[in-house]
Order: structure tokens, then sequence, then C-alpha cells
């Protein structure tokens, strides 16, 4: 028996067996391979009377080994324990190993993954189309009965997505309103025409900054709130509870939502709207020496009711948006927490994607109508 | 068998002004499943974190296969000879379950080839009893039963001496739990492992441990084979082991002992 700190693999071959011995355990499982490896001869017999210790990945090198020698598991002379450990090893070796289905090559992956990329597209494209209907079967079905509407719900999250959101929306349209006016000045300085600062800042807030502003801070601060809300009520199964309490979750959670958002995206692109121009008129004032008054007589020059209801007539649309991939992706969650997290991630990027998307469609449109 | 593998002594643990455990003594012996138990909130978990070197105790010190735990930024070495299996696998989750297996392996011997690392991976999911195939899949794919296998798989992935198990049946059906105790011991005696058990389960108690520690009032209570612990007189012992649920466990063992 030798000293089981110290690796040694000792062969012998009187007759035609081999005598092993040693510390068979993990610690050296890399050096015993090279070594059995490098044993290439056959025998008839192996001897293993002088390991000294041995675990899960010795025995699994040593059942190897005799398989290529040709040697029965049976047929290994072993202490006692060793014995026992050996073939319990074997026998979870038996199990077979399907055969591993190969990916193929790597441009075949590459398709395939275009080609469920696509799918997944598709299939989530219907089944927001799906849920954009369901959501409005369901509200015109419960406008005319008073009794089903969820009012306490739908002020708390009025609150939360529309009044809360207020200082954050504000700030932010202050500040474009400011880059806008500037980068007009740069531009406009040359030709001696600064004033038309004005203009850009009130068109640019009154058709699109307003509403467009307001409508990816929502997506990123509201849509993902409601995926995450519900997301996490349909891991602990609460959604499921809904249901089975014999009421429906599209009207509890869904509709007030939505209606929140419809009540306070416009709300907040006219504040929105304000805070911009009061950005431009900042600038205006201290950096390009505008007077106040001037200011405000040229934009209610410049700011006519049709442009200002061509922007805002995007709100309802973009409000829609937002709440209804928040909610879906809220129900798509399934099962864990990472799911919560996954299902969160993908609601902002689709609703900004798609808010961004829409606005740029309803510009072509609005510019080819003349609008 | 008298080499204590865990020696503990005077632990004490608290967080903030709680104290968790005061004085706390206990002796692992090599070879043996050490069962322990106690109501919630008496540290079982606590305790094994202690010994595991994962929290720092207030007092006292913990020795592990001979190597002082107490006190040591991170016993590397000991991590090498322990395995731990916690309450839901903790299997990383954007793993596969064979990279899972995988990770103890590449950490601690880089030597071996990738080919022999990744037979002796698949060699522990077999063991465990997972289907083949199983390696492929994500954890979040599996199981809570499966979950517990993959895990332990990953516990036994350096042919540990010691392993440490919390919890190792809750969540499992009745069924699963019994294939799961059969699992441990099998392996147990194939490996020769010596095996410090959390749980709440009194069939796993009895099928498969050979001693019990009552952990309670921040110390052991008591501890030894089921019959001594059984006896000992104290109202939270003797609820939980002459209750009707310590009845049918004590029924159902020696139904299959006979």
């Amino acid at each position: 028996m030798k000293a089981s700190s110290q690796w040694l693999l000792e062969i012998h071959k009187p007759g035609r067996t081999l005598r092993l011995g040693g510390d068979w355990r993990i610690d050296h499982a890399a050096a015993l391979q090279r070594t059995l490896d490098d044993c290439s001869e056959d025998f008839s017999g192996l001897d293993g009377t002088d390991i000294a210790a041995l675990d899960a990945a010795g025995a699994f090198l040593l059942l190897e080994f005799a398989r290529r020698c040709g040697v029965d598991a049976e047929a290994i002379k072993l202490e006692a324990r060793q014995r026992e450990l050996l073939f319990a090893v074997a026998r979870s070796q038996e199990i077979e190993e399907p055969g591993a289905d190969s990916d193929g090559p790597l441009w075949r992956r590459g398709l395939a993954r275009l080609g469920g990329a696509v799918l997944a597209l598709k299939v989530n494209t219907f089944r927001l189309l799906g849920f954009l209907g369901l959501a409005l079967a369901t509200l015109a079905a419960t406008v005319l009965r008073p009794g089903r509407w969820r009012v306490t719900a739908t002020v708390h999250h009025m609150q939360q997505s529309g009044l809360d959101a207020l200082p954050l929306v504000s700030l932010l349209s202050f500040l474009v309103g400011a880059v806008i006016a500037f980068l007009g000045a740069t531009v406009l300085r040359d030709f001696g025409a600064e004033l038309f600062v004005v203009d850009l800042t009130t068109y640019a807030f009154l058709r699109e900054f307003g509403v467009l502003l307001t409508a990816i801070l929502l997506a990123g601060r509201t849509a993902s709130a409601f995926a995450a809300q519900i997301g996490t009520m349909k891991s602990r199964e609460e959604i499921d509870a809904i249901r089975t309490l014999g009421q429906d979750p599209i009207v509890l959670l869904v509709l007030p939502r939505l209606l929140a958002l419809l009540i306070m995206l416009p709300l907040l692109s006219v504040v929105a709207t304000l805070a911009g121009l009061l950005g431009g008129l900042t600038v205006a004032v201290f950096n390009l020496g505008i007077p106040t008054d001037l200011f405000i007589s040229r934009v209610q020059e410049t700011a006519t009711l049709s442009h200002y209801l061509t922007g805002l007539s995007k709100a309802p649309i973009f409000a829609m948006v937002i709440a209804l991939v928040g909610c879906l992706e809220g129900f798509k969650v399934a099962g864990t927490a990472q799911s919560v997290g996954e299902r969160t991630t993908s609601a902002v990027v689709q609703s900004i994607s798609l808010v961004i998307i829409i606005d740029a469609l309803a510009a072509v449109f609005f510019m080819e109508m003349g609008w | 068998m008298s080499e204590a593998v865990i020696r503990v002594r005077g632990l004490k643990t608290q967080f903030g002004t709680q104290v968790v455990h005061e004085d706390l003594d206990l002796d692992v012996q090599r070879g043996e499943i050490l069962g322990v138990v106690g109501g919630s909130g008496t540290g079982k978990s606590v305790l094994m974190r202690a010994i595991l070197g994962l929290l720092s105790p207030h007092a006292g010190s913990v020795d592990v296969l001979g190597e002082t735990v107490t006190g040591r930024r991170d016993p590397v070495k000991l991590r090498r000879r322990t395995g731990v299996l916690f309450q839901d696998g903790a299997l990383f989750s954007s793993l596969t379950v064979l990279e899972n297996v995988e990770v103890p392996l590449k950490e601690h011997f880089p030597e071996l080839s990738a080919q022999l690392r990744g037979d002796l991976a698949r060699l522990r999911l077999r063991l465990v009893g997972l289907a083949p195939g199983t390696g492929a899949k994500l954890p979040s794919e599996l199981s809570g039963g499966m979950r517990k296998r993959a895990g332990l798989a990953r516990a036994l992935a350096m042919d540990p001496e010691l392993l440490f198990l919390d919890e190792p049946t809750a969540g499992l059906d009745p069924i699963g739990a019994a294939d799961f105790d059969e699992l441990l011991k099998t392996l147990q005696q194939a490996l020769g492992l010596t095996v410090f058990l959390i749980t709440h389960d009194l069939d796993t108690l009895y099928a498969i441990c050979d001693r019990i520690a009552v952990l309670g009032k921040g110390r052991i209570l008591t501890v030894g084979t089921r019959e001594e612990v059984e006896d000992f007189d104290d109202d939270w012992i003797r609820d939980y082991f002459h209750g009707p649920r310590a009845r049918s466990a004590r029924a159902a063992q020696r139904r299959g002992g006979d």
C-alpha cells in the first residue's frame, strides 16, 4: 500500500497481468489519463489491489482503460469497497447516451436563427394585434356597465404613471427645448435670422417632440413597470387565482392601466410642450437677446391649432401601444424570476421601437396630406 | 470511525442584537450521515453557512477536515474537498446542466483535457440518475426534482469527502423524495461520503440518517441515534418525534425495513 498523498502508477508485467497502484483520485486524473493513454499493449488481467485511494473519477478512468484493453470490469482485482464504487460507476455507464443531434454547419444554424426570428416576429405581431382586439372588445363591453369599472385602480395608475412622471417629463422636455434652440441658433445666426429659432422650437414641440418625448419616457418608465407588475403576479399564479375567482384579468388589470395612460399621456404631452417652449424661451432670452414678449407673440403667430392637433392626435395611439405592450409582456411571463426580467426588458425595447416607428410613419403621412 | 470531520466549538453567531447560536458544540464523524433538525428560525442554514465559512461567527471555532475555517478569508483547499447542495440546487441559470457540473472541475483542475472533463461531468449526471440528454438543457427547463439532482451532481463533481445538503427533499413529491433518499444513501456508501444534512423531512431522517442533531435555543439540544434523540426530554423534540407525522414515518420505515 502506497502513501495516498503521493501519486504513483506502477505498471508491472508478471505474466500478462498489469498491476496498478498509487493514488487514483481526481487530483491526479490528468496525469493518470496521460499514462494510461501511453500504455497501448494488451493485457489479460488488471490487478488494482495496490491502489491506495480510488474515487469516482479514478474509477471512470480505470473502467475506460479496462474496456480498451478488453478486460471485463468484473475481472479487475480490487479491494472490496473500491469494487463497490467501481460497479456503481459501471452501472451508471450502462445507460445509453442518445446520439447527439448535430446542429449542422454554421451557415445552417445562422439560417435557422434568422428563420426563428422571422417566425417569432410574426407570432409576436399577431399576439399584439389579438391582444389589442381583446382589450378593445372588453373595453366596449365594460363601458356600458359602470358596475364593472375599476375607478380606484384607474386613478391609482393615473397617479403612478402620470402625475409621478410629471417632474421628469417637464425637466427633460425643458432641456431638449433648450438644446433645439441652441442648435437652431448656431445655424440661423449665419443668416442673421436668429428670430426663426422661435419658429423652429414651436414647430418641433407642437408637432413632434411634445408627444414623442413623453411617449418615449413613459415607454421606459411605465411599460416596464406594467410588465414587471403583471409578470410578478403571473409567476406567483395570481392571474390564475383571479380567473378561478370568476374575474377577468383584462378588466381587472389591463383596462385600468390602458385608461390611465389614455388620459395621462395627452395631458403630460401638453406639459412637455409647454416645458419645451420654456426651454427655448430661456435660451432665446439669455443667449440670443430675443425679448420675452417678442418670443411669445412670435409663438402665437406660428402656432396654429391644426399643428397642435396633428401632434396630439398621436398621443392616444402611443398610450395604447405602451399600455398594451407592457401588459402583454407581463402576461407572457412563464415561471421564474428570470423570465420577469426578460419580459420587462422586451416590453421597453418593443414599446420604444413601436413608438418611434409609428411616429415616423405618421410624419410621412401628415406631410403627404399637407396637414 | 471516531475521527471528527467537522468540529464546532463554542460557536456564537448573531445578526444585530439577535443571537442565533450561543456556545454551540458539534462533531460530525467520518463516514456518517448526520441529520440536522430544528424548528423554523433555529439557525440550521446559518450553522451550515458558518461551517462552510460563508459567514464568520462572533466567537468560537470551526474545524473542517482538520483545517480551521474560522478567521480564514477563503479556505480554497477545503472547497476542493467539500460539496454543497443548496435548497433549490442554485444552478447557474445561464449555463447548461453539463456546464454547471464542469464549473468546479474547470476551476480546480484546469489541467484536465476538455474531453475528460466532459466525461467526468457526464459521469456525475449518470451517477445521480439524470436521464441521458439532460446535460444539454438549461436549468430553467428542468423540474424541481431534476434541478436538485443536477445540483447534487455539481456538488459531487470533485469527489468530495464531505457533502452538505440543505433540505434536499423539500418541495419534492413523496415518491421523488424517497428516490432522492435512496440515491443519497447509495452514493454515500459507494463514495464513502460524510454527509451533513439539514432536513424537515421525517422520512429522510428515518430512512438514511445515522445520527440526528436537534437544534434549539441557540445550541444543539441533543445529538445521537434516533432512539437516543427520541427519548430526550424536551417539548419540541417530543412533539416532533412523537406527533402523528413521525408515527407514520416510523411505520413506513418499519414496513420498508422488513
